[in-house]
């Protein structure tokens, strides 16, 4: 349906600003130091405001605060809710309980993966999609036959990622009572400003976290109600590099950083499987179709898989972040797609996609092809690297039962 | 008299482009062209004081970088400069803008549907898809799949493999995008009138389709398959016109002691014993070579220039039936200062871009109708810009060169000859068209140039004023193109080769003609080549 | 609950033939009818008291030999001589051609004749070669078995064959328009003007368009008792060959039930099982065999989400809308056509006097208008069968183009003026005409839609363009008869090689189930 002219017009003057501001960006930009804005699905965010360090440490030490606005969001509501739910994605949406939250993936006709992302029941027929990509088209394509509304609702809605041993602490003190019930996945809602602000315990760094959501007027109360109980519990805001420093550690895997997603991919061989993007653990075969169903059965069947994402350890320290990964030194087998340094585990860690069997049959003889360019010139390392299980780091604070104060 | 190794007919973008690469294998080349300048329909010419005009074609992003590596262009002159901008205007007071940022492109395509914004999105990564499959296809010949010659075996076994580079669903996708019409293809992602027709655009300028004819798809494709340094499917201007690209290639050509008559048209081709071997001149002056490579049309080559005798009978009726209807027209204008388009807002970069003012696919299709009944569009589809926005050295301080391609515009109006009236009356249509959406418009005209493919054939030498030499339709693509077993710049003659915009991949200002025609030359002389780059890898 | 191995939806022609062909591997087969009869579109109808026509197609122009020597057709169905095809005029006479399209011509110059003559022979050497696809299943990309490659490898030798000539033609005019085709050959706008009109009857294209020379090559690789181009009226109107068909089908020993609309195709774990009837009656069965359009079936008799987002996109945009009408008129006396012998008016009789006209007609279409000057092709069939209409009247049944199925104005109005603007264009050529008129009736896409449970209308079930023919047709993930969900499967003219009445789709997919399920049975 094309929008009316009064409407259009309005809209005119969104050419003079190429990156938009999250509902934030105010508090964001005073606590800012470094001025290293990027660019996410359009918005303006921080690399790191102050020292990514320090940001890291935040998160494994205090609280981080991390700015989710600019993350896609889609409101799904309607009788048809739950089917069109358990159609458009892999993991069984009748089973996710009221106020939950799951982690989940959706794939296309061939099975390849378009998008991963969180996927918050609301109420009985009420959801929550939040992603990287923007997938307007293929939701509503999707949906014909059911009864479903579908809604983008990226721009109303402002988000914060709460993380680290302190948050729960901060979340009592900023007197959101009854949040220590919350278990791991749960969501609640809570009275902020005459609203509700939805809770839930999830988070992307493998720690103690809550995600918080309002709507976008009350973004800056509520970061202020967060930032006035954290005074002394050592909240701190962040960039998107201490972040994706966490997430590494706890094994989590990125779309287009780790995989392509299938709507952007131009090259035929990039598109991946669930399969092989480590995702097969939440398909459920047993459900009724889903896209992509027959395609992962085929592909299960005929043993045509070709990719795998592993974990992986690697020797000595320096990060081999999108090196090359051979069998015995010798044959090509994959690619790091993303490498830290571990503080947490002391370790060389490393996401990596491999070709089969390599990582599947064959897990001996990897190595890593390291350039680390040091004052202008590359020093050619290779590295002997032992694929390991994800999470490469597990903080037991993470599912503790209540939450705990520190 | 001396004895040329090549004459080269027509100055051409395409036969300067041959006569540079051929110039620089050591052959002693020499051009023949018939105006007083060199550039076939990539001139600039100074038709009103201070103003320099594109005249024929207007924009250049198609051309090789390949060549213009080659041939040096950059140290004789030729720069390009993107568009910032661009704008269909609608017939309700908006208009669809064209932003090099990509969020700022969705959130305008957002504008009239969210839908229709994301689409995009797939569109264009499918487009990219085919585009990645095309692209090295311009810089080869097209091999003969019925010659049994190894080469030609080789190169359709190159063709075969590229592929099968895509998965199954791919290559039907693929079957049906060549074969689809551009209306039911933008039907598979759009919902938008304007924003289909903004993309059909590149699926039917310069051919005589409208956007519902089968074919166009692809024709989407020719046109995509451009880029400004790496920057691919983007459009630029050349600096100081598209003469700028012939200056550049000419300089380079006499720089390398290369030879270039203007003045001189040709009468003949001078054939003996079944060979090439010179031309005849209006003038009654022969010029004597030991190849002649023809830059005219293929028609105008082998209907005009060569005696029917020499051909073969399935040759000549084949070249007879060849498809070059004339379907655009040109308006060029001199602007006392920059026209007003009060749709577009204050600081909109909208202007430094290409312009237009065809809504719908419906319209564009319309003005189509009114081509096949043979009178021009009264609702013409006009690709409209100012290139003096970001070329200053086109016009003088404040004032503005403004060039219309218009379609579509038959080769004869309802079967009769071009009359001034009809000219003057077809250019009335374009300026109304204009003024409807920029008030005051007429008033800032100094001068005005009009060329209907009457004017285009007559200066040019384009046969019925087709400006791609030959119609973009699968039967003259490829291996088809212009005549199947003649498709590799070779003709029945011996020592007469073609290497204009008639041969493979076609029209534009491409060079890639050209440039294959003096790859199948040097291979027949058994000539290096190592100063031809191959095609870029497409990664 | 009754258990059958094959229950097939749909007792159109292509559903009987799939039938028979399936019941003959031995398997208990059951065809399920919304309507009473079975023929689909292949029945024959009274329009009005003791007025009979065939229902929607009029001449049989490519039943093919495998069919009816598989089902043991009697080919006195088609008994008499082919009947002619005449290009009217209305000024000059009509140009007639006798014989598989044009053998000889009559009403035409020598050397349009000479013309003529080598255009044909070129059309129906390239369509020997198209012919051989027609029985194929199209070929999967990326699994290309050694007999598809043996299909290409002896494609390319056959043409070659005939000189490496024939062979770059071929290349050459595939994908072309028919005008220009036209334009080469001929000069007579009669015959110019005909082969606009077949080459683009019953498809959204017109005869400028790009592609629209493969609407004639489909044509010509049609043959009737093995007369490439040939055409016939059957006896008794296309009802007959619905009931030879069937009775083929019933011989083979499978059953029709009748007035059993289907509500649903049952699935369990992305398995066919069977059906379920408008009244609420299930049935069951291992295969299940569509001979309705693919749409119909993928869309609304599955469960939502049955089938994957992406393959509904591509049904949603397989082109599918009706451009023909169907013309019915009761006529009290035998018409009279300016300058046609008795004889010939037994033929087909085409008013298409350009390859303008044709494209002219074809602009409003575009734009959701009918034509202002409608083309047709006109059967009198009671000509040759008295049994038609009451003694002395006659019946006329015509195929008229353009008129698009989305009519802007709506049909409601514009129903009235399309037939007035079609009977005053027919009184060109019969100017007595109208007087005569007992009845008419005038089916335009969306009651061919509704009478026929046709969607949109199209009696190709799915434009018969290059984009959506071979590996596409109907669309990529269900060509080769086969649909995501096990069990079921397509048989009608939406799939390869398309509609008309040939069998054929009927035919291959019959084949293609009977050999799937014997490759199974081996593993």
């Amino acid at each position: 349906m094309t929008l009316d002219l009064a409407t259009r017009k309005a809209a005119q003057p969104h050419f003079h600003t190429l990156l938009l501001e999250s509902p934030f960006h105010e508090r964001l930009a005073a606590l800012d130091k470094t001025n290293d804005w990027y660019g996410w699905a359009g918005h303006k965010a921080p690399h790191a405001l102050d020292d990514e360090e320090l940001e890291y440490f935040a998160i494994r030490s205090t609280a981080a605060v991390f700015d989710i606005s600019p993350m896609t969001k889609y409101r799904i509501t309607g009788p048809g809710a739950v089917a069109f739910l358990d159609r458009l994605t892999v993991r069984n949406v009748a089973k996710l309980g009221i106020n939950r939250v799951h982690y989940t993936a959706w794939c296309d006709d061939h099975g390849h993966v378009l998008d991963d992302g969180t996927l918050f029941r609301l109420g009985e027929s009420e959801f929550r999609l939040c992603c990287q990509e923007r997938h307007l088209p293929w939701l509503l394509d999707s949906a014909e036959g059911f009864a479903v509304d579908i809604r983008e609702e990226t721009g109303e809605v402002a988000g914060l990622a709460l993380q680290g041993p302190t948050s729960y602490a901060i979340l009592k003190e900023a007197g959101f009572a009854g949040v220590e019930a919350l278990k791991p996945f749960q969501i609640g809602g809570f009275a902020h400003e005459g609203c509700t602000v939805t809770i839930s315990r999830t988070g992307f760094t493998g720690d103690l976290g809550y995600e918080l959501f309002v709507p976008r007027a009350l973004a800056l109360s509520l970061w202020d109600r967060l930032f006035e109980a954290g005074k002394f519990l050592g909240i701190r805001a962040i960039g998107y590099t201490a972040l994706n420093r966490a997430r590494i550690e706890a094994g989590f895997i990125v779309a287009n950083a780790d995989f392509m997603t299938a709507e952007t991919a131009l090259r035929g061989n990039r598109l991946r499987l669930p399969d092989e993007i480590g995702l097969d653990w939440m398909i459920d075969l047993e459900k009724p179709n889903f896209n992509g169903r027959r395609a992962i059965m085929a592909a299960r069947a005929g043993k045509t898989l070709k990719h795998i994402l592993v974990g992986m350890e690697i020797d000595g320290n320096v990060p081999p972040e999108h090196a090359l990964v051979y069998h015995n030194k010798r044959r090509e087998v994959g690619i790091v797609t993303a490498a830290i340094w571990s503080p947490l585990a002391k370790r060389n860690i490393a996401i990596a996609s491999l070709e089969r069997p390599y990582g599947e049959r064959i897990q001996d003889g990897l190595w890593v092809e390291i350039y680390a360019l040091r004052e202008l010139q590359y020093q050619k390392l290779m590295k002997r690297a032992r694929i390991v299980p994800r999470p490469f780091v597990t903080l037991a604070r993470r599912s503790a039962n209540p939450p705990g104060l520190f | 008299m001396k004895i040329y190794d090549a004459i080269i007919i027509g100055g051409g973008h395409n036969g300067l482009v041959t006569a540079g690469y051929l110039q620089r294998a050591g052959l002693e080349t020499v051009v023949v062209e018939k105006n007083p300048w060199v550039g076939g329909a990539a001139t600039s010419r100074e038709l009103t004081p201070g103003f320099l005009y594109s005249n024929c074609s207007y924009v250049c992003s198609l051309f090789r970088p390949e060549i213009m590596r080659d041939l040096e262009l950059p140290k004789h002159g030729l720069q390009i400069i993107s568009y910032e901008g661009g704008a269909v205007f609608t017939r309700d007071g908006d208009y669809l803008a064209s932003y090099r940022d990509h969020d700022a492109h969705r959130r305008e395509f957002a504008r009239y549907s969210a839908r229709d914004a994301e689409s995009y999105e797939r569109y264009a990564r499918d487009v990219t898809r085919q585009c990645r499959f095309i692209q090295p296809l311009l810089m080869r010949t097209a091999p003969d799949p019925f010659s049994c010659k190894p080469r030609d075996i080789g190169e359709l076994l190159y063709l075969a493999k590229k592929f099968g580079e895509f998965s199954p669903a791919e290559m039907a996708a693929t079957l049906r995008f060549w074969t689809m019409s551009i209306a039911d293809f933008l039907d598979e992602y759009f919902e938008t009138d304007v924003i289909k027709a903004y993309l059909a655009l590149s699926g039917i300028i310069g051919t005589a389709l409208g956007p519902m004819s089968p074919g166009t798809a692809y024709v989407l494709l020719h046109h995509y398959m451009g880029e400004v340094d790496g920057s691919v499917g983007a459009w630029g201007y050349a600096r100081g016109g598209m003469g700028a690209v012939t200056k550049a290639l000419a300089s380079s050509f006499l720089a390398a002691g290369g030879v270039i008559r203007t003045g001189s048209e040709v009468d003949k081709v001078i054939v003996e014993g079944g060979r090439a071997v010179g031309i005849a001149l209006a003038n009654g002056d022969e010029v004597r070579a030991r190849m002649v490579v023809s830059n005219a049309d293929v028609k105008r080559t082998f209907l005009k220039l060569v005696e029917p005798k020499e051909l073969p009978e399935p040759f000549l009726h084949r070249v007879k039936h060849f498809k070059m209807r004339g379907s655009s027209g040109k308006v060029n204008i001199a602007l006392d200062s920059l026209p007003e388009f009060p749709a577009l807002p204050e600081g909109s970069q909208c202007m430094r871009g290409d312009m237009h003012f065809t809504d719908s696919i419906e319209r564009m299709e319309r003005a189509y109708d009114d081509w096949k009944a043979g009178r021009w569009s009264a609702d013409p589809f006009l690709d409209m810009m100012i290139p003096t926005t970001l070329d200053p050295t086109m016009a003088p301080a404040g004032k503005h060169f403004m060039s219309c391609f218009v379609q579509y515009c038959p080769p004869k109006v309802e079967g009769r000859d071009w009359t001034d009236a009809d000219r003057d009356a077809f250019a009335e249509t374009v300026i109304k068209q204009i003024s409807d959406y920029s008030p005051g418009f007429r008033d800032r005209i100094i001068h005005m140039e009009v060329r209907t493919p009457r004017e285009i054939e007559q200066e040019v030498g384009l046969t019925e004023g087709n400006i791609f030499q030959g119609e973009l339709t699968f039967d003259q693509l490829l291996f088809n193109r212009p005549v199947p077993g003649y498709a590799q710049y070779r003709s029945p003659i011996q020592g007469l080769y073609i290497c204009g915009s008639s041969t493979h991949p076609g029209g534009g200002v491409m060079g890639a003609p050209g440039r294959n025609a003096a790859a199948e030359i040097l291979r027949d002389l058994d000539r290096s080549r190592s100063h031809m780059s191959a095609a870029h890898d497409v990664l | 609950m009754t258990s059958f191995d094959t229950i097939i939806i749909g007792a159109g022609h292509n559903g009987v033939v799939a039938a028979g062909f399936l019941a003959k591997s031995g398997r208990k087969v059951l065809v399920l009818e919304a309507a009473d009869t079975a023929g689909g579109g292949a029945r024959t109808v009274e329009f009005a008291p003791g007025f009979r026509a065939s229902g929607l197609a009029h001449v049989v122009n490519r039943l093919h030999p495998q069919v009816m020597s598989s089902l043991k057709l009697d080919r006195t169905l088609f008994e008499g001589e082919a009947v002619p095809t005449l290009a009217l005029d209305a000024q000059r006479g009509p140009a007639v051609l006798h014989g598989g399209y044009g053998e000889t011509l009559e009403g035409v110059s020598e050397t349009e004749a000479g013309a003529f003559a080598a255009m044909r022979k070129k059309l129906l050497l390239q369509a020997g070669v198209l012919k051989s696809f027609l029985t194929r299943k199209p070929p999967r990309p990326g699994d290309i078995g050694l007999g598809d490659a043996l299909q290409l490898g002896l494609t390319g030798l056959s043409l070659l064959r005939h000189g490496r000539q024939e062979a770059r033609d071929f290349a050459r005019m595939l994908l072309m328009n028919v005008a220009d085709i036209a334009d080469e050959y001929l000069t007579d706008d009669r015959l110019k003007g005909l082969i606009a009109f077949d080459a683009t009857l019953g498809i959204h294209l017109g005869p400028r368009s790009p592609t629209s020379l493969l609407g004639l090559f489909y044509r010509l690789t049609g043959e009737v008792l093995g007369q490439a181009g040939g055409q016939y009226l059957p006896k008794g109107g296309m009802g007959t060959l619905a009931r030879a068909l069937e009775t083929a089908a019933i011989a083979a020993g499978a059953r029709l039930r009748f007035s059993s609309p289907v509500a649903q195709i049952l699935t369990e774990k992305g398995s066919a099982i069977g059906v379920v009837l408008k009244n609420g009656e299930e049935l069951r069965a291992t295969e299940v065999v569509s001979a309705i359009h693919p749409v119909t079936t993928l869309q609304t008799f599955l469960p939502a989400g049955e089938i994957d987002t992406g393959l509904s996109r591509s049904l949603r945009h397989i082109r599918s809308k009706g451009n023909v009408a169907k013309l019915h008129l009761a006529l009290d006396r035998v018409p009279v056509f300016t300058g046609v012998s008795l004889k010939d008016q037994r033929g087909r009789l085409v008013i298409a006097p350009s390859v303008d006209h044709v494209e002219n007609a074809f602009n409003p279409a575009k734009y959701g208008a009918f034509s202002a000057d409608p083309v047709m092709e006109i059967t009198l069939p009671s000509m040759g069968d008295l049994s038609l209409a009451p003694p002395g009247a006659c019946v006329l049944s015509a195929l008229v183009q353009y008129a698009p199925y989305d009519l802007k104005e709506g049909w409601e109005n514009g129903k009235p003026r399309f037939l007035e603007t079609i009977l005053s264009t027919i009184e060109r050529y019969a100017p007595d005409i109208r007087s005569s008129i007992v009845a008419a009736e005038l089916l335009v896409p969306p009651d061919i839609e509704a009478r026929y449970r046709l969607p949109g209308g199209h009696w190709h079930h799915g434009e018969l363009q290059a984009d959506q023919l071979l590996i596409n047709r109907p669309t990529f993930a269900l060509s080769g008869y086969e649909t995501p969900v096990e069990g079921l499967y397509l048989c009608s003219a939406g799939s390869h090689p398309g509609g008309g009445l040939s069998g054929v789709p009927g035919m291959n997919a019959a084949r293609h189930i009977i050999a799937a399920s014997k490759a199974r049975s081996r593993r």
